[in-house]
């Protein structure tokens, strides 16, 4: 490189322009590693096809996709807004790349952003695949689509809350571990394939909070029941939003 | 303005809990200048230059970086700042080109990355990501990251721990042209021939504070006295040699026949003493000159025991 080539000329990219290339590279790390695909896609999949083909769980009257379909897709957003999120990011928070991308030019609040679409960005292929493998299964979903991405968004933004807090807060070890055991007891426990009402009444009061429930029996009565709103899991799935988002954004820590 | 430190810290104190692990530092770096920080392990070299950096507020002193306080304006900073941290900071699934190209995103008038990328020797890194890049290559990409921005200060915490020699030599030379360019350059290492080779300013870091501070030759003449020594017949009538050197010198035989010059040792000085043998005829075997590198001023300074 001739004289010359190193002459300062600092200067921080657009906005936009670094969020777009953060949320890139983020979606591109997430797509690239085996074990979160395994998480994201593999899984929804199978218990998909599995729980739809064969009945193994009595899931109440009508086609069992009907019922599987809403719960398979909350899993895949807990997949990918806590499971993913919170291993991908306390590994990044371990090695440093948090650390050097505070440096960097880029605002925190934009890598969040970055963050955040990344998420929004692998749900979107998640719910294309699931939706069309549940349809080619026979699912006839009803209910407005409105609700559904409503829904959805508050899902993401209460997971992420989670995910962050503990990816931000406890070792990176720790975070894969606790975040792998919390998808599997939710996968059980939050009527993603075992419908609720099979656990004991003390026990169906306590799951239904849980924001995985709210969110599987939010999505079937609408997907399935065909109701407009389903403001009680709406109201659920917001609490936890907020409690988790405040959370994390108050005991984050960086490195 | 030209002459104001691109780095100003006073007084700067640092604890980590009860630890106290920068204590009382002043450091001056000047613009455009090459300043290498030296000291023992545990010395406080990360803790002040990530201090500089914004990632550390400090407990007592100041620190203004380009005018600015790093924390406080932090988004202003960040642009000019390139920022080359100890170890890690990329994503374990990226690769090398992929992370530096992204880096030169976040940039407005980024260098030519793949330009870069042959100039630091990371073209053969093709497709491996960075968990499984060998460690040089790990810290060359880390090196190309700090300074893909164009930035007018660069940080670089030990830029050459792990690098073969053919690759230290081609840092320095990297450092060399930032330096010919006009970007100032604060570097931390634990290679005195390093700190000799590069630095226009050293200082030298000890329990938390500077012990010294100067250029290379400053501190190597500052410290100990350069040495000369030659053996000879035992017994030589030193005192009519002492009145020829000059003013400070010294002339000793600590054994029979051995014999030590101590004193600011220039060419000057070699000619007096070889003459003076001549008129004494004496063959001056083995005559030598101890220069006393940065080395010995560090050891003599920061003692020979190891730290913690
Ligand atoms: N995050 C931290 N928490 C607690 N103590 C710390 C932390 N970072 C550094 N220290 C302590 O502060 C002291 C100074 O550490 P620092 O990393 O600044 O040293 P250094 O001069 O860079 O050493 P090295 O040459 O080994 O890199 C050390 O005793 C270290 O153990
Ligand atoms: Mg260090």
């Amino acid at each position: 490189m001739s004289a010359g080539t190193y002459t300062p000329r600092p200067g921080a990219a657009p906005l936009p322009r670094m969020i777009a290339a953060q949320t890139a590279l983020e979606t591109r790390m997430l797509l690239r590693n085996g074990e979160q695909l395994l998480l994201t896609v593999i899984i929804p999949t199978l218990l998909l096809v599995l729980f739809s083909a064969v009945d193994i769980v009595d899931t109440g009257s009508g086609a069992s996709v009907d019922f599987l379909a809403p719960g398979i897709l909350a899993l895949a957003v807990m997949s990918t807004a806590f499971t993913g999120q919170a291993i991908a990011t306390g590994f990044e928070r371990r090695y440093g790349v948090l650390k050097r991308l505070a440096a960097s030019p880029l605002p925190r609040w934009a890598l969040m952003t970055a963050k955040t679409l990344s998420v929004l960005v692998t749900e979107v292929l998640q719910i294309v695949l699931l939706t069309a493998i549940a349809l080619a299964l026979g699912w006839s979903p009803e209910g407005n689509p409105l609700s559904v991405l409503l829904l959805l968004v508050l899902g993401t933004a209460a997971f992420s809350g989670l995910g962050l807090l503990m990816a931000g807060t406890l070792k990176a070890e720790a975070t894969l571990a606790a975040a792998n055991l919390v998808f599997l007891l939710l996968l059980v426990g939050g009527g993603v394939i075992v419908p609720l009402d099979k656990f004991p009444d003390a026990a169906q009061s306590v799951l239904g909070l849980l924001p995985v429930s709210a969110l599987s029996e939010g999505l079937r009565d609408v997907l399935q029941h065909g109701a407009s709103m389903p403001w009680a899991e709406a109201g659920i799935l917001a609490v936890w939003a907020v409690l988790g988002l405040g959370a994390a954004a108050k005991f984050f820590r960086w490195e | 303005m030209e002459n104001e430190p691109v780095v100003q810290v006073k007084g700067l104190v640092k604890r980590y809990g009860t630890k106290t692990a920068v204590n009382g530092l002043d450091l001056v770096v000047a613009t455009g200048a090459v300043t290498a920080v030296l000291g023992p392990n545990g010395a406080g070299k990360t803790t002040t230059i990530e201090t500089c950096e914004g990632y550390r507020r400090p407990d007592a002193g100041t620190v203004r970086v380009l005018g600015l306080d790093p924390v406080a304006d932090a988004e202003r900073l960040r642009p000019r700042v390139g920022v080359m941290l100890q170890s890690g900071g990329v994503y374990s699934g990226a690769r090398a080109d992929e992370m530096l190209r992204h880096m030169a995103k976040l940039h407005a008038h980024p260098l030519d990355v793949d330009a870069l990328i042959e100039r630091l020797g990371l073209a053969d890194c093709g497709r491996t990501t960075y968990r499984r890049l060998s460690g040089g290559q790990q810290q060359r990409l880390s090196l190309a990251m700090a300074v893909v921005g164009r930035p007018e200060l660069v940080f670089l915490d030990e830029p050459t721990a792990g690098l073969d020699p053919q690759a230290r030599r081609s840092t320095w030379d990297l450092v060399r042209e930032l330096r010919a360019d006009g970007v100032s350059v604060v570097l931390t290492t634990h290679f005195m021939d390093e700190a000799e080779a590069l630095a226009d300013d050293v200082a030298i870091i000890d329990a938390g504070r500077v012990i010294a501070r100067g250029s290379p030759e400053q501190l190597c003449r500052g410290g100990a006295e350069n040495t000369l020594r030659f053996t000879g017949r035992p017994g030589l009538d030193l005192g009519s040699l002492v009145k020829a050197l000059p003013d400070g010198s010294g002339a000793a035989e600590p054994l029979p026949g051995t014999y030590r010059i101590t004193g600011s040792v220039d060419p000057q000085l070699l000619a007096t003493v070889t003459s003076w043998c001549a008129q004494h005829d004496v063959m001056p075997e083995g005559i030598s000159v101890e220069r006393h590198t940065l080395e010995d001023v560090f050891l003599e300074l920061t003692g020979k025991e190891l730290r913690a």
